[in-house]
């Protein structure tokens, strides 16, 4: 079975087009995970997709929607029991260690419980069926399309709350709405890289996009397509290299970009402060009021009342 | 930028109550458009909470609040909001110009803009343009908030909240971003609530105070309300207002002087001591200029 053999598998096309959609949406999420300080939700979320997918498997043979509901229930219960970003991280821990037991319960009941477990935790998205496959390009759509009606608001409520919410930006609903497309990242991305790894495809290549630019449109396209090459590079090297799991080089590449990225940063971004002209005296605006020296009202100020102005009430 | 006018706020018989816990009471205050009003009164007494009110953010307990004779809508265009400063992270992913244009479109659907002249007449109009595109964190403080204040013009609004502006800004960041409030009120004919705890260094702009103290208040020039008398009633206990040179200073307010002579830094700590002994004198508010009373 050459490289070339493989590419002109079916099999192998899907998997490659499948795994690309969920680089999409992984790319597209990963800054605002960075950005929103989730990384340990995310982990959590795929901890919990591996619970569900257990029970899918149990229940169902069908280990991609046990994923997606398990994910969609602990998305809901960290927005219910961790509202606080304070209490987020220790309510999250609290689940997850929680949820993994009951997944590993569940697949003790499942016979070829180290097949299926090896599958969740660290992916195979050879092994998923044509159908399955339509799920995950319906699930990286679904937060493509998501992700580019709320973008801007979803900026603006991750690094400005305060002024977004004066603004009139839902920031808790938002809230909840990432946390429900970061759901249906990890079970799409649990697919192609595993439960265990879906940080490399939803964490990692935000973090590197970061350490290049500082502009938002930039950022997404370099972590979309850090994302991509990590997944489907990954898989083309897994068709070369058949006895090492795609997810071993998946993780490798994302890394190595992890790295460039680090080391390339500071002479894009520069790593000191920004060296601009400071803000003092010299630049500010023509007509200058000296502050301190006028404790006067000024003299034809709109509006000006007089000693006993306006605080009166009616007594 | 042209402006579109100032808008006038009005509140009649506003009262704020979280639980049984007071925050004012029976405020009544009309500000005209184009107006400049400032708010002062020691940590806790509600400044904050009442330009929340202004955004429609929060409920009054009882009374009535409106803007241009409207209650104030969550979201409105019509008021810019100038957030307590919080430095951003040096790592955000986030340039100036990305900041500002969130002030114009950033509560709208879709995808950010490439371009948005709004956001560059704002930025030219405090003038930030030659560190707008550097990451938004690695500024110093004086520019981060340069353009958080580009952010809060950007929109255009008729009515500029600014919450605690000056703070964590040096002497001269202070002067220079006071007269930028000026001259652009000036131009635009906007209308200015700006929340300090420090008057000397906006005295020179502002046309009134708005003094809040344990669920009281007292509004009127800035001579008449900072004064012994007026404050002294309104804490219910002898309150100090001294002027030093060109500085007005309060002592007595929390157990120290407001401004400390000769220091252009905020001091703090200072108003904090709202519940003290020393304070709860409970003494009965007598003053002409003096606000609600329990």
């Amino acid at each position: 079975m050459g490289f070339g053999f493989l590419l002109a598998q079916p099999f192998a096309q899907h998997a490659l087009l499948a795994a690309a959609l969920v680089a999409v949406a992984a790319g597209l999420i990963s800054p605002f995970v960075v950005t929103r300080g989730m990384a340990f939700a995310v982990h959590g979320t795929a901890e919990l997709a591996f619970t569900g997918a257990a029970a899918g498997l149990l229940v169902a043979n069908n280990a991609i929607v046990g994923a997606l509901v398990g994910s969609l229930v602990v998305a809901a219960l960290i927005a219910t029991l961790g509202a606080s970003p304070r209490e987020r991280d220790s309510a999250i821990g609290s689940i997850l260690a929680f949820g993994m037991g009951i997944g590993i319960l569940l697949l003790g009941f499942y016979h070829g419980f180290a097949t299926a477990a090896t599958n969740i935790l660290f992916g195979n998205i050879f092994g998923v069926s044509g159908s399955q496959l339509l799920v995950l390009l319906a699930l990286g759509l679904i937060v493509v399309i998501v992700m580019a009606i709320w973008y801007r608001p979803l900026l603006f409520a991750s690094i400005d709350p305060d002024t977004a919410e004066a603004r009139g930006v839902p920031t808790r609903r938002l809230g909840l709405l990432f946390l429900l497309v970061l759901a249906l990242t990890v079970t799409g991305a649990a697919q192609v890289v595993g439960t265990l790894l879906v940080l490399s495809l939803a964490i990692t290549p935000g973090a590197a996009a970061q350490r290049l630019s500082a502009s938002p449109l930039v950022v997404a396209g370099l972590s979309i397509l850090f994302a991509i090459i990590a997944a489907d590079g990954g898989l083309l090297m897994s068709f070369e290299i058949t006895t090492v799991k795609a997810s071993v080089f998946i993780t490798s590449i994302s890394f190595a970009l992890y790295l460039l990225a680090r080391a390339a940063g500071p002479a894009l971004r520069g790593r000191r402060r920004y060296g601009g002209p400071e803000l003092a005296a010299d630049d500010a605006p023509e007509t200058f009021v000296p502050g301190p020296a006028a404790v006067q009202p000024r003299p034809a100020a709109p509006g000006q009342r007089g000693a006993h102005g306006h605080g009166q009430p009616p007594r | 930028m042209n402006g579109p006018g100032g808008a006038d706020v009005a509140l009649h018989a506003a009262t704020l109550r979280y639980g049984r816990h007071l925050i004012w009471e029976d405020l009544d205050l009309e500000v005209a458009p184009g107006e400049r009003l400032a708010v002062l009164g020691p940590n806790g007494a509600g400044k904050t909470t009442l330009l929340k009110v202004l955004l429609g953010l929060i409920p009054l307990s009882a009374g009535t609040v409106t803007i241009d004779g409207r209650p104030p809508a969550h979201g409105s265009e019509q008021a810019g909001y100038l957030a307590q400063q919080r430095m951003f992270d040096p790592d955000l992913p986030i340039r100036g110009r990305d900041l500002v244009q969130l002030g114009v479109d950033g509560h709208r659907l879709g995808l950010p803009r490439a371009h948005c002249p709004q956001a560059d007449a704002a930025i030219e109009a405090v003038g930030a343009g030659s560190y707008a595109s550097a990451p938004v964190g690695r500024l110093s403080g004086g520019q981060q908030q340069r353009l958080r204040i580009a952010q809060a013009l950007a929109g255009g609004p008729r009515l500029l909240l600014c919450d605690e502006p000056l703070l964590s800004l040096d002497p001269a960041s202070q002067q220079s971003v006071t007269a930028l409030f000026d001259d652009y009120c000036r131009a635009h004919g906007t209308t200015l609530v700006l929340v300090t705890h420090e008057i000397t260094p906006i005295a020179g702009i502002i046309d009134r105070v708005l003094y809040v103290a344990r669920g009281r208040w007292a509004a009127g020039s800035p001579d008449t309300v900072m004064d012994t008398e007026t404050l002294s009633a309104l804490y219910g206990s002898h309150i100090d207002v001294i002027r030093v040179h060109d500085r007005i200073v309060v002592v007595g307010e929390g157990g120290g002087p407001h401004h400390p002579p000769g220091g252009s830094h905020q001091g703090h700590g200072h108003d904090r001591g709202q519940g003290r002994g020393d304070l709860d004198g409970g003494g009965h508010p007598g003053h002409p200029a003096q606000g609600g009373h329990r």
